[in-house]
């Protein structure tokens, strides 16, 4: 690195500005630490697909290293013909669907009204809002809340208590605020139309991109998520995919049965080991299909959030 | 307030003309009637306020049980007072100064390594003039993020698993006898830091190469008219360009660093690590919500007790940007 600090103006007669050696060897430096950083994030991938797509005995005995070897689906038809699994994937849907839904409504109801700067009392409302993100009364007292309701064991114990993200709320109030000029209430106002008049008939056709993508961004929440159910749901058959998913590659609980077809202990525990990649693979597409939509507005984001103040 | 012009103007004129001979009293009245115009927004206020009372207002005042000895009977607010016992219990028992030890480091090397390696891969990126290559770089390293807990320690155990995976592999390749990290307490904290790096460098990075793009390329032609090589010009310009977002960042995660994702800490326990894995959090819900003897008022007390010290780090930190001249938290 020492020599990469030197001053290395090295001008070429009557040619422009070009490339010293020095940049060259930083721009070599520069893509082969690049190139590794891709292939270091890349392989794993890579290898959970190649193993969920290979034979079990060829997973397990450490064949499979970057291409799929004796190409297989059993993993795909055995996790597909997982009651528990399938169930574990409808409850996800739904949460993921209502929850989301439930969430981005709730957001744009707190949005709405705290852009607005003629609402009396704002900025305590706002404080109000923000507060929770400094300070928690903690796990405990929130279960007991959650239990008090008559929650715990039902489906609204996941859609209900994770509503509003207040990192949400921010973002949506500071892309109304950017978005939404003052100028345009007031005209509203003059022409007589209502608060909720202005929400429903000006503000959302104009937010449609955020609601896009506030939509999915609790839905990825959503779909990840897993601690809730595991505090709030002791009936299994409740439990969203990632619950049955920790069943399956943390704590190595596979229900047997499934494998009832296959005799020798071997195989079992290859095929064990090998539905985990394909789960893996069969949890994580539907969040990464999502992912080029969401990238974009997380960048855009942060990029309000942080910069712009 | 001039947006405050109303389309009912006879109203607002009319109050306008007493409100210079109005004394508090009057202003009391200007206020309530400038909130009953604006009922709609309190109607929709409605909902989401009582979202957050209900789940993050009752808890906080439910969080007095730390100072009680809940009782089903008793519940929140009839439970024995026993002022600071389950605080004294904690702080006597064998397990706080390893709570203490375990979270701490935990956090630290976290914030230590986590921090400069999205900005060395952010410097990087701004680097590359292949424009193919850097999207492909920044599309694979962004992907990992939205991978789920459950999933991502799933990942973590098959790639270290010593019968396959690659590190099962290395091992082999290099002749030696396969190693089973996950049962190396030692070996505990980096696995979850380094995965923790993997999963969200790409992620991270994204902040500062917004950052670097708002340099003004005036500056880079000069020090390219100047002669600057590339390393200095990183060096003299991009990093005091993304120093203050970078200030700012640091003592924001230092503020938040005794937070960490004790989800995956969870999810990486076994029984093997738990004298090092073993954090404030994790240990709250073992406690409260995961043992035979659900002691929540004892869990609680431990969870009060990180919640004001995370509070008033926080608060420290938010602070110090604030003095620093940049824009704060809130």
């Amino acid at each position: 690195m020492s020599i990469l600090r030197l001053p290395s103006i090295q001008r070429k007669s009557g040619s422009s500005i070009q490339e010293s050696r020095g940049d060259k060897v930083f721009s070599w430096i520069n893509y082969t630490f690049l190139t590794i950083i891709l292939i270091v994030v890349l392989y794993p991938l890579i290898y959970t697909l190649s193993a969920s797509i290979s034979a079990p005995s060829a997973v397990i005995s450490g064949k499979v290293i970057l291409f799929p070897v004796d190409f297989s689906l059993v993993g795909y038809e055995k996790i597909f013909s997982y009651p528990t699994f399938l169930n574990g994937m409808l409850n996800s849907l739904f949460y993921t669907i209502v929850g989301s839904s439930v969430s981005v409504v709730v957001t744009f109801m707190a949005a709405y009204p705290l852009t607005r700067r003629d609402l009396p009392g704002r900025r305590f409302l706002t404080v109000l809002f923000f507060f929770p993100m400094l300070f928690s009364g903690g796990l405990i007292p929130f279960y007991l809340v959650v239990r008090d309701l008559g929650l715990v064991n039902t489906r609204w114990a996941i859609v209900i208590p994770t509503a509003l993200s207040v990192w949400n709320l921010i973002i949506t109030i500071s892309f109304l605020r950017a978005s939404i000029p003052d100028e345009l209430y007031e005209a509203a106002q003059i022409d007589g139309c209502s608060d909720i008049g202005f929400l429903l008939k000006i503000v959302l056709p104009l937010a449609k991109a955020l609601i896009a993508v506030l939509f999915l961004v609790y839905a990825v929440g959503q779909w990840n998520q897993w601690f809730f159910s595991l505090v709030f749901q002791t009936n299994p058959d409740l439990l969203p995919l990632q619950n049955i998913l920790r069943n399956i590659l943390i704590l190595n609980k596979v229900d047997l049965g499934m494998m009832a077809d296959i005799k020798r202990m071997a195989d079992q525990q290859a095929l064990q080991e090998q539905l985990k990649f394909s789960s893996i693979v069969v949890a994580s597409v539907p969040v990464l299909l999502l992912y080029p939509f969401v990238q974009r507005y997380f960048v855009q984001g942060l990029t309000i959030g942080a910069i712009k103040g | 307030m001039a947006s405050t012009r109303q389309p009912n103007s006879i109203d607002s004129t009319a109050f306008a003309g007493g409100r210079t001979a109005a004394a508090p009293a009057g202003s009391m009245r200007h206020l309530l009637i400038r909130m009953r115009r604006r009922w709609q927004l309190y109607l929709l206020l409605l909902l989401p306020l009582a979202y957050i009372i209900i789940f993050n207002y009752i808890p906080m005042l439910g969080a007095q049980i730390a100072f009680r000895d809940y009782t089903a009977s008793g519940g929140i607010w009839n439970s024995e007072w026993v002022g600071l016992a389950n605080f004294e219990r904690f702080f006597n028992s064998y397990q706080f100064s390893r709570l203490i030890v375990n979270t701490l480091s935990l956090g630290l090397y976290l914030l230590v390594v986590g921090f400069p390696i999205p900005i060395i891969l952010a410097l990087s990126l701004n680097q590359v003039r292949t424009l193919w290559f850097k999207k492909t770089v920044q599309m694979v390293t962004y992907a990992p993020h939205f991978i789920s807990t459950v999933v991502m320690v799933g990942l973590i155990l098959q790639m270290l698993n010593p019968r396959f995976g690659i590190l099962a592999q290395l091992t082999a390749a290099l002749g030696l006898a396969p190693a089973s990290v996950m049962s190396k307490p030692d070996l505990y904290q980096s696995i979850y830091v380094w995965s923790d790096i993997w999963q969200h460098m790409g992620f991270a990075a994204i902040i500062y190469l917004a950052a670097l793009t708002t340099i003004d390329p005036a500056l880079h032609e000069a020090a390219v008219v100047d002669g600057a090589s590339r390393v200095q010009r990183i060096w003299h310009i991009d990093i005091p360009g993304i120093l203050p977002i970078a200030t700012m960042l640091l003592i924001l995660n230092f503020g938040n660093f005794i937070n960490i994702g004790f989800e995956k800490v969870l999810l990486l326990q076994n029984p093997v690590n738990t004298s090092v894995s073993e954090i404030l959090d994790t240990y709250v819900y073992k406690v409260g919500l995961a043992s035979p003897t659900l002691d929540f008022s004892y869990a609680t007390a431990i969870g009060l007790f990180k919640g004001v010290i995370a509070l008033i780090m926080v608060v420290v930190a938010n602070s110090s940007v604030k003095r620093l001249g940049q824009e704060s938290l809130w």
